[in-house]
């Protein structure tokens, strides 16, 4: 099995490109597992991590707290999740701890081809899910 | 108890115990020996399962040429009493029992040879069933594991940083303003492209003598040329 790192060579370039040209930029974030934080010109408030286990490859976009949503309007809130969940391309909706977010699973060989069509596309969603969803946010 | 369901009694913790606990390196150890086990176990009963397979099949072509034989020498005896050939038909009687004998023997075989072929199968199917359900027991709780850890990490570090994952309205808003920045230089860049290729072909009208500058030179011309006529004239 490949080192995260050593597998996502070339997954800036690669994403810059899909998403038309945009600088990005690929950071490790030292941890007990192998997480790369990817960042992307325009959307820094927004980055996509990409980790490991033996069996997955996950992309992970950090959406809001659970802090963060009205209380008034939390079932609402899940209900929306769940409904879109198998509409949204290649991601979907989740929540760690306390942070929503949406993610995208690739085989763990995934090529970094595959990644970077991946990150691109979570990084479009995750921003469209923001705006969308934002009403049930305080 | 299914793994999933462990998982939501498990995912009541909080992020940090999750990280730190879901993979029991003891049962992870465990798991990852049953699951050889388990594969070792299937190598094996393949290789019996073909074995026990051929014979069946040797069974079962031996029961068929025994019934064949059968029917020939009860034939013959029947031949035999036809031509009132007694002793010779008590003879071939005994050699269609003896045949009879082996046919039973012969059944018996296969039949037990079917029933191991059901139960090497039956283990097989089993054990394969057992590596698939722990595959997925440790993959889930290693994927558990690892996201968990990851988002530790994420928060320790941009902690660390004294920044946090952003508020995600702010975050919204600055990224949309951005875009609207983009927007709009990319509206005021097309305005003045157009304005540009606007002054562009102006230029080459006039250069052509067509339009209001051409005309202008026109009358200038013919002004100076009047004047021009106009001095001569007096001179």
């Amino acid at each position: 099995m490949k080192a995260l790192l050593e597998q996502l060579r070339g997954l800036d370039g690669l994403t810059g490109a899909a998403m038309g040209g945009v600088a990005v930029q690929l950071q490790p974030i030292p941890g007990t597992v192998p997480v790369i934080q990817v960042s992307i010109e325009g959307r820094e408030e927004l980055p996509i991590f990409v980790t490991c286990s033996d069996t997955q490859l996950l992309c992970m976009c950090y959406l809001w707290t659970d802090a963060e949503v009205k209380p008034a309007r939390r079932t609402e809130l899940l209900e929306t999740l769940l409904d879109l969940n198998p509409s949204v391309p290649l991601s979907s909706f989740g929540r760690v701890g306390d942070r929503y977010v949406l993610f995208g699973a690739l085989n763990r060989d995934a090529r970094v081809e595959d990644v970077a069509k991946d990150v691109a596309e979570l990084s479009d969603n995750a921003l469209d899910a923001l705006d969308a969803l934002s009403e049930f946010l305080k | 108890m299914s793994v999933i369901k462990k998982m939501v009694t498990l995912l009541r913790s909080s992020v940090r115990e999750i990280g730190e606990s879901v993979v029991d390196a003891n049962a992870t150890q465990i798991y990852e020996q049953e699951i050889l086990d388990s594969r070792r176990n299937i190598e094996q009963a393949r290789v019996d399962l073909t074995a026990v397979m051929a014979q069946e099949m040797q069974t079962a072509r031996e029961i068929e040429r025994l019934k064949r034989e059968m029917a020939r020498y009860e034939g013959l005896a029947v031949e035999a009493l036809d031509k009132s050939q007694e002793s010779l038909a008590e003879e071939v009687a005994t050699k269609v029992a003896t045949l009879e004998a082996q046919l039973e023997e012969q059944a018996k075989a296969h039949a037990g040879y079917a029933v191991q072929v059901a139960r090497l199968k039956d283990l097989i199917r089993v054990a394969e069933a057992r590596i698939r359900d722990h595959e997925r027991e440790l993959a889930i709780a290693k994927t558990t594991e690892s996201v968990y850890r990851a988002t530790q990490s994420i928060s320790d570090n941009l902690g660390a940083g004294g920044s946090k994952l952003a508020n995600a309205r702010e975050s919204l808003e600055r990224i949309k303003r951005r875009h609207e920045n983009l927007a709009d230089r990319m509206v005021a860049a097309e305005q003045l492209d157009k304005e540009l290729g606007d002054l562009a072909l102006e230029r080459k009208l006039a250069d052509a003598g067509i339009g209001p500058d051409a005309e202008r030179r026109r009358l200038v011309m013919a002004r100076i040329r009047a004047r021009q006529a106009g001095a001569e004239g007096q001179g």
